[in-house]
């Protein structure tokens, strides 16, 4: 099952390879990660998405909350929670008519175009990682030469913050 | 590291990094360093030489000063030191830092880095210290600048000794030891992101209560965590309180009296057959300060098919890891304990009655698993030794071990009736770590009887250690097992492989009487059954000199009961 963690960690040099090691050391694969520091600068967070059943969750939280530069675990799967992934999509269309289907999906998708070049078209697309599935789907049938995504970062809805003293 | 909570008594002069180290080992009171010197650490040893409140005992390689810091602190509780340079010190150094990190050992190692401004550049005698040994570490820090090493070395000390122990490493760069600042030593360690659980929920405890009180086939399930957390006398409380057979783990004994009825012997894979029939049939379980390793539970989905557990443990990563809690009480063993009892003798509670189920332990207790038999014109049987060994000293001396048969024949035949006097490798199962421990346990004690029970295999591979004996007058008793093979490899060939040999036989053995000998040691080999009582006592009583005795053991004993692995508890091999 689809798991995603916040995690509020150490603003330090090692902190983000320590998390990174964990889950390789104890097998499990990270989808994806995403950190960056918070307002506070002496903290990180991170966004972690990874797959596992209850009782590897349970596990790598633990394993998680025991690294010394770690703050805060939090598994956010079962809450309702807000959840984007940004992506880089660079395309070659079919042909100079397409340009209108590019818009068309754009539209849906809330896509826009950041970057154009005689041979290529680049969009950037905000959403959840499904709207950008989709995305990528709807333009199967145009060349797309590279994709670079984010991973999805998250955060809870309504009121409750992810702060230094909220741990489960 | 900026947020620096300077002590009261501030300091006007500056004093260089290296002098600050040696005032902060001072300030944490550990004023036993085990190490080895070279190009990183130089302005540290100058240092070291200058003062005298620090011991520094010189190790004959980085892996021995490790685990002699392992002893000294598996022996008293304390937080170990290691010193050693970057580069090859370092890495010579990652067995014994694992070793700790496996079995709980509170350390802090220290090791030398290249000048900060030459990190990254492969200078000489670098390596990446803390990426080498982050993932067998509790935490590392690589300290940038003199102003943050005291806070690094007061973080040390606290994380190392704290929750559940384990090994924190400490890279301090040359430049950094010879950088200047006006010294204060932090009184608070000031970690926001580390505040390990100590009380047990009450609420937890409470369930837990109810558990036991309605138990039927009960066992107490006990181990390295009761004797970090120096929970040995709750332990025994609670036990006798219940009257609940207990069993320990190969790190927990020692915990509660080898000699009690109460205690049913070592479980697991060499384990009584009582303990694991016992572990097997049970319906309550209460683990503390075990982890249900798989030398522990054989078979995972055949361990303790009937069995509510009960767990109580400092580190919530160890509980519902391998085995599922249905009571999960994190705590510190000692604290957990005390309140545990005190909320069975509430008066809400009487005690089962389980007379049947001692009844069918006594059954299983018959068998009689750790049996041996000595033909005194045959040849020497190890356990023989080991028998002797415990009579003789009354279970009252320190010992070490190696990893092998011998390892296994000291856990099941010396009762130890104390904490801290088991001193092995239980985790990790680091061959060489015997010799050295026993130097940190001696040490640390003295006066006292220090035995390190090895194998001819194991005792290779730190023997250089034997001239640092010799440097520092240690008089320990090295018992040696000698089989002439690497005897718990070559028991599994016998069980796995159709007897193939393979690479099992230590040939070219040395004459271990010269050897020891040549370190300015005594020697003693013993081949005749009838010759090991006597020999042992003259051992026993040379109080101021090691003595190697080398006893030419039976070189096809093996160790049972077994359960192999990928088996249940009730389908032990028994002979
Ligand atoms: C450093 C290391 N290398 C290899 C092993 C694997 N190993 C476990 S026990 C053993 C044999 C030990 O032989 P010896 O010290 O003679 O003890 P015995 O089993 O004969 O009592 C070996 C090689 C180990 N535990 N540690
Ligand atoms: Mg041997």
């Amino acid at each position: 099952m689809r798991r995603i963690l916040a995690v509020l960690l150490e603003n330090e040099a090692g902190s983000l390879s320590r998390v990174a090691n964990l889950f390789s050391a104890r097998g499990i694969n990270i989808e994806s990660l995403a950190v960056t520091p918070t307002p506070d600068e002496t903290l990180s967070r991170m966004t972690i998405v990874t797959f596992g059943d209850d009782r590897i969750l349970e596990q790598i939280t633990k394993q998680l909350h025991k690294l010394v530069d770690v703050v805060t675990v939090v598994d956010m799967t079962g809450q309702n929670h807000v959840e984007r992934e940004m992506a880089l999509i660079k395309l070659r269309l079919r042909d100079e008519g397409s340009v209108d289907d590019l818009q068309r999906v754009n539209k849906v998708y809330r896509g826009r175009i950041a970057d154009v070049s005689a041979l290529c078209y680049t969009s950037e697309v905000v959403g959840t990682s499904e709207e950008i599935d989709a995305y990528l789907a709807a333009m199967a049938e145009h060349e797309v030469v590279e994709v670079v995504r984010s991973g999805p970062l998250g955060i809870a809805r309504g009121e409750q913050v992810l702060s230094i003293r909220q741990n489960q | 590291m900026d947020n620096l909570k300077q002590s009261s008594n501030p300091e006007t002069q500056e004093l260089t990094g290296a002098e600050i180290f040696t005032r902060c080992l001072v300030e944490e009171g550990a004023t036993t360093v085990f190490g080895y010197p070279g190009g990183a650490v130089l302005h540290i040893y100058d240092e070291l030489h200058k003062q005298e409140e620090v011991d520094h005992i010189l190790v004959r390689h980085e892996q021995g000063a490790a685990h002699a810091a392992e002893g000294f602190a598996k022996s008293t509780g304390k937080v170990g030191v290691v010193l050693v340079t970057s580069g090859p010190g370092a890495t010579n150094a990652v067995t014994g830092i694992a070793d700790a990190y496996m079995d709980s050992v509170p350390l802090v190692v220290f090791t030398g880095q290249v000048r900060t401004a030459l990190i990254g550049n492969d200078a000489f005698q670098e390596v990446d210290t803390v990426g080498i040994t982050r993932p067998c570490v509790k935490h590392n820090i690589l300290v940038k600048k003199v102003e943050d090493l005291p806070l690094a070395i007061k973080r040390a000390f606290h994380i190392a000794g704290t929750g559940r122990p384990g090994p924190v490493v400490v890279d301090i760069p040359k430049d950094v030891t010879e950088q200047s600042m006006v010294f204060s030593y932090p009184q608070d360690p000031d970690m926001r992101s580390y505040q390990p659980t100590i009380e047990g929920h009450a609420g937890q405890i409470k369930r837990a209560a109810r558990l036991i009180a309605k138990a039927e086939r009960p066992i107490i399930y006990s181990g390295g965590g009761v004797i970090s957390s120096n929970a040995h006398e709750e332990l025994t409380e609670f036990t006798r309180l219940t009257g609940f057979p207990i069993t320990n783990t190969l790190m927990g004994l020692g915990a509660y009296p080898g000699t009690d009825p109460q205690f049913i012997q070592m479980l697991g894979m060499h384990g009584s057959y009582e303990a694991n029939m016992a572990m097997h049939h049970s319906d309550v379980l209460i683990a503390v300060g075990a982890r249900f390793d798989d030398r522990i539970t054989g078979r995972l989905d055949g361990f303790c098919p009937y069995a509510k557990v009960i767990h109580i443990d400092v580190d919530p990563s160890s509980i519902s890891k391998n085995f599922r809690a249905h009571v999960p009480v994190v705590g510190d063993a000692r604290k957990v304990l005390r309140a545990l009892t005190d909320e069975l003798r509430d008066g809400k509670y009487t005690m089962p009655d389980i007379s049947a189920w001692w009844g069918q332990i006594g059954e299983w207790a018959k068998k009689d698993s750790f049996a041996y038999e000595q033909d005194m014109d045959g040849e020497i049987k190890p356990q023989y030794v080991l028998d002797q060994l415990y009579k003789q000293t009354g279970g009252d001396a320190f010992v070490t071990s190696d990893v092998g048969q011998h390892q296994m024949w000291v856990a099941q035949l010396y009762k130890f009736t104390q904490p801290r006097r088991w001193i092995n490798s239980g985790g990790l199962g680091t061959m060489g770590f015997g010799l050295p421990a026993a130097m940190g346990v001696q040490l640390a004690h003295p006066d006292a009887q220090v035995c390190c029970v090895t194998g001819e295999a194991s005792i290779q591979m730190c023997i250089q250690e034997l001239s640092t004996c010799r440097q520092y007058g240690l008089p320990i008793k090295i018992i040696n097992l000698n089989n002439r093979y690497m005897g718990m490899v070559r028991q599994w060939q016998d069980f796995f492989y159709d007897s193939r040999y393979a690479m099992s036989y230590m040939d070219a053995l040395p004459d271990f009487v010269k050897l020891a000998e040549s370190y300015g040691h005594a020697g003693m080999k013993i081949e005749k059954p009838k010759d090991v009582e006597p020999a042992l006592r003259e051992i026993l009583s040379l109080k101021d000199r090691l003595v190697f005795a080398d006893f030419v053991t039976d070189p096809r004993e093996n160790v049972f009961p077994m359960i192999a692995p990928g088996a249940a508890h009730n389908e032990m091999i028994l002979s």
